[in-house]
Order: structure tokens, then sequence, then C-alpha cells
């Protein structure tokens, strides 16, 4: 009854927060216009009867990821971006390419789609079912999906570790560089004015 | 009156309820934190307004909206003032998913030619056609996740350098100890096989507390309520808001109405999770139930709010007790200690109950 509406004002919200995300020129505006995208698909998701997608949406992506952009965008202190001869290529190409594959798509779903409204709940929404499917139907893939997770991480890791040797320098309570020894030379000088 | 209607009007009405019951709340517990930190540190607090000072949160409240609202010329304007009322919108918003007692059932009176009811409707602002919330608990890890763009906001807008670090430190603190709590309730969500917080009270009928449930309810609980007070920004984890480092954190630029706004949103998150703690570990709205009908529906909600009441007391206690921890000491037990106990925790619980089914 009131689902129809509220989906199109949720749509509409989310397609305006991903307009203004590319339109904006400070990164922390794209960034919370990106967290606008994710809270209104949650909303779409919440919509379709998919409550636990939903709310995992809201968790993961609008409050852990979008907080991780927020923070390093923070911390880096990253300023307004500038136009550069390539973002002006990437507009020209990339326009005319985006409404070509908008109409590609809907012209596809729209010819082959079915044009009976499913009920909400008539697909598995409930965290019962997405638990079957994820724990069941599909364990394998999902298993396999966590593996490579895993190995992201590792990679994560590996880049952002510290060499050994630095960490066992850092461990005697050295600091990470070397001290340079000072040039001879230099005592030299000092000697003779002595 | 046709269903639809009687669905709005009492929804209406019991937000109006329950956004003025939690801002008073609200008030009255930072009463009680002047008042009990006066008491342990042999001070007499607020005594002035009011008999016992009781009435001084309304006389700050004053002062807050008669203060003068600086504007500053270097802060970045539209999420300098976005961020307070993201704060304060997100941590009242949780609330709304809390049930407080078991339903509320009036017959049908009349008022003049009017007939209303009969009204049957449970203790709780949002709830479906059958009085719960299948993603309860989950709504409300969301909702409390999304509050961390309130305060690191405040922090980068504000254009200051005390109010980033403090933004900084509460964003990465509140990321940090968000996983271990989440982890720690996953015990919980297994023992009572929903993310209902209703079904959850429900499987704790007969003293069967989540907090008795030995061994894993009991180290999910000190988990969670550590990073509890880590999610809240509360001593002993307030670190970004150390005053004798960072001047006031993330409001340092932050006068009259919307340094209350920051205010209001960390006590309201206080009551939250005092809340979740209630129904998650000492059996919500369940205790002793006597006397006559009306006596029976309200005596649950008082016993949730005693519950309450002991967590924000805790909170207080807690607070005027312990010195705050180093920065590298903080992301060293959330990460090292917090986080493998919770995960241990996580699949010892899975292992035992996997056996005992």
């Amino acid at each position: 009854m009131l689902h129809l509406p509220v989906f199109l004002i949720f749509g509409l919200i989310c397609v305006a927060g991903a307009i203004n995300l590319l339109v904006q020129k400070h990164p922390i505006n794209s960034a919370l216009s990106l967290v606008v995208v994710m809270a209104s698909l949650a909303v779409e998701y919440l919509l379709l009867g998919a409550e636990f997608v939903a709310a995992v949406q809201v968790i993961v992506y609008a409050g852990a990821v979008m907080v991780l952009f927020v923070f390093t965008i923070m911390l880096l202190n990253a300023g307004e971006e500038e136009h550069t001869k390539g973002s002006r290529v990437a507009l020209l190409l990339g326009v005319p390419g985006i409404a070509i594959g908008g109409v590609l798509v809907s012209w596809t779903v729209l010819r082959h789609s079915n044009t009976a409204p499913v009920p909400i709940g008539a697909l598995p929404g409930p965290p019962k079912d997405v638990a079957l499917l994820l724990f069941h139907d599909f364990l394998l893939p999902f298993e396999i999906t966590s593996v490579l997770i895993l190995i992201a991480i590792m990679g994560a890791v590996v880049l952002a570790s510290r060499p050994e040797a630095i960490v066992r320098r850092l461990r005697r309570g050295e600091p990470a560089q070397k001290a340079q020894k000072p040039e001879k030379r230099e005592l030299a000088v000092v000697g003779k004015e002595r | 009156m046709s269903a639809t209607t009687t669905f709005v009007i009492l929804s209406i009405i019991k937000s109006v309820a329950v956004i003025f019951v939690l801002l008073t709340a609200v008030a009255y517990s930072v009463w009680l934190e002047r008042k009990v930190s006066a008491r342990i540190q042999n001070r007499w607090g607020p005594t002035r307004v009011g008999p016992f000072g009781l009435l001084q949160p309304l006389a700050d409240g004053i002062k807050f909206i008669f203060k003068e609202d600086l504007m500053l010329p270097h802060v970045y304007k539209p999420l300098y003032i976005a961020a307070p009322i993201i704060a304060v919108l997100f941590s009242i918003t949780s609330i709304a998913v809390i049930p407080f007692g078991n339903s509320l059932d009036i017959p049908a009176f009349h008022i003049g030619s009017w007939t209303v009811g009969p009204i049957s409707t449970p203790f709780q602002v949002a709830a479906d056609s059958a009085g719960d919330i299948n993603i309860g608990l989950l709504i409300i890890l969301g909702i409390t996740s999304m509050g961390v763009y309130g305060v690191a906001l405040a922090g980068w807008a504000s254009n200051s350098k005390y109010s980033l670090l403090g933004g900084l430190r509460a964003s990465a603190q509140m990321v940090s100890y968000e996983i271990a709590l989440g982890i720690s309730l996953i015990p919980i969500m297994i023992k009572s096989e929903s993310f209902s917080l209703r079904a959850i009270v429900d499987a704790q009928r007969h003293l069967q507390w989540n907090i008795v449930y030995v061994p894993f309810g009991t180290i999910a609980f000190f988990v969670y309520l550590i990073s509890a007070y880590a999610e809240t920004n509360r001593t002993p984890f307030d670190l970004p808001e150390a005053e004798s480092e960072l001047v006031a954190g993330y409001h340092t630029e932050y006068s009259a109405m919307k340094f209350a706004m920051f205010f209001m949103a960390e006590y309201a998150n206080m009551v939250t999770v005092a809340c979740l703690a209630t129904l998650l570990f000492f059996g919500g709205w369940l205790g002793p139930v006597f006397g006559p009908s009306w006596l029976q529906i309200l005596l649950p909600v008082f016993w949730f709010c005693l519950k309450v009441f002991f967590f924000m007391f805790l909170y207080v206690w807690v607070r005027w007790t312990l010195p705050r921890f180093r920065y590298d000491q903080l992301m060293a037990f959330g990460w090292k200690v917090l986080l493998p106990m919770a995960i241990a925790n996580l699949v010892v619980t899975a292992l035992y109950e996997a056996l005992k089914a």
C-alpha cells in the first residue's frame, strides 16, 4: 500500500546521492554521498522483504566500510580534487558510455521481465532463510569467498608490515633508521679550530 | 477507527512518550553523574536549584538555549552544523526498537460518544503486526555503527587540531571496539536462536538469565560491557575527549545548544547500551509480577527501568573510579585481548550448542 511510493522516493534519493558523489569536488562530501547511497539501498532491500540483507548493508557498508573511508580522508587531510586532462577525456567518453549502458540494461530488463509483481515474503528474506541458503545450499562458494577475503587480509598485513630488521631494532629501543655517524672531515675541522 | 488510523495514532503517541522519557532520563543521568561523582569525591554536587538540586538539569537546559551560538569563521559550515544533528539523531533512533515490557492492554472505553479501543499494543515504538521486530538487535547494531559519523565529522569540520585528533581517535576506537561488541553478542543469538529482542528475553524465563549462562554468557557479558564503555566514549576509554590532552576533543569548537546536542547524544547512547545489556543479559522486563491487572502491566516496565538504572549507575561509578587508558594500551586491549576473547567464546559456544542439540 505505502510500499511503492516509499520505494520510489528512496530510489530517487539513491540515484541523487550517486550523482552527487560524482559532482562533489571534496572527497569528504563524496564519501558522505556514498553513505546516503548505501543507506537508501538498505531501505530498498527492507522494502523488498530482505530484512537481514538490509541490516547487514547498514552495519557493514554504511557503518564500517564508509567510516573507514571518512577516517582515511580525515587522516590524509585530502584536499579538493583538481581537474586534469584525463578527467576531461573521462567525462567526454564516460557520459555517452553510461547513457548507452543504461539504455541497454533497461531495454533488456523491460523486454525479458516478468510483469507479474512478486509479493513481499515470496523470496528468501528473513535471517533463517538466508542462513539456510548460505550454510546449506551454497556452503562451498560461501567458504571459498571467505578464503578470498582472508587472502586479501594477509596481503594487507604483508604490505603494511615493516621489514624484520627494523622491527627488531625497534624492539631493542633503537630508532628505526640507523643513526648516521658524524663525518670525519667535520670533526677534523673542529679540531683544527681548537 | 480503521486499523491504519489506530496504528498511526498509537505510533505517534508512543514515539512522543518514549522520546520524552528518554530525554528526561538523559537530563537526569547528568544530574545523577554530578551527584554520584560529588559523593565519591566527598563534595555536595548540585544543591541550589530545587530540592537536592533536582531542577539543575532544567537550569542547565535553559542556560544552553540562551548561550551565544558561536559560528566560527574557519569551520566547514555544512558539516559543522550537520555533525551534532547526526549524533543526536542516531543516538535517539535506536530506542525505537527496544521493547520495555510485554504489552499494554486497555479494554474499550468511552469518551463522550466516541468508543476508544480496545487497545492492545506492545511496549515498543516500532513493531510489526505481531508486536515484534525479528531483526531488532541488528537494527540497533546498525544504528549505533552509524553514530560514529557525528563524532568523526565534528572533529573534521571544526578545522582545529584538537578536534581533528579527537575525531580521529573516536572513529578509530569506535570501529575497533564495535567488532568485539558485535562478536560478543553472537553467543547470545546462538543460544536464543533469534535476532529478535523479545525472543531473546523470552528465552531467559525462569531466572535463566544469560548472565548466569556460565561460562559463555558471563564472558560475553563482560566483553560486551567493556566494549560498550569504549563505544560510548566513557572513562576509562574517553580518549576522544581527554581534557588533559585535547581540551575537549571533537567538540572543542562547539558552544551552546550544539555542544548540548553532543552531550545528549552521549547520554542517550549510554541509555541505549544499558537497555541492550538489560535485554540481552539480565532478562529484560522479567521479574516478579503480582497484584491487580494494571499493576501486572506496569511491573515489568518497572523492573526494566530498575535494571537500566543499575547500568547507568555502574557507568557513573566506573567513570569516577578508574583512570584513563593510554591510547596504544586502548588499541592493544581492544584488538589483542577483547577480540580474541570474543571470537574464542563464539567458537566454543557454537560447539557446545551444536553438540547439545
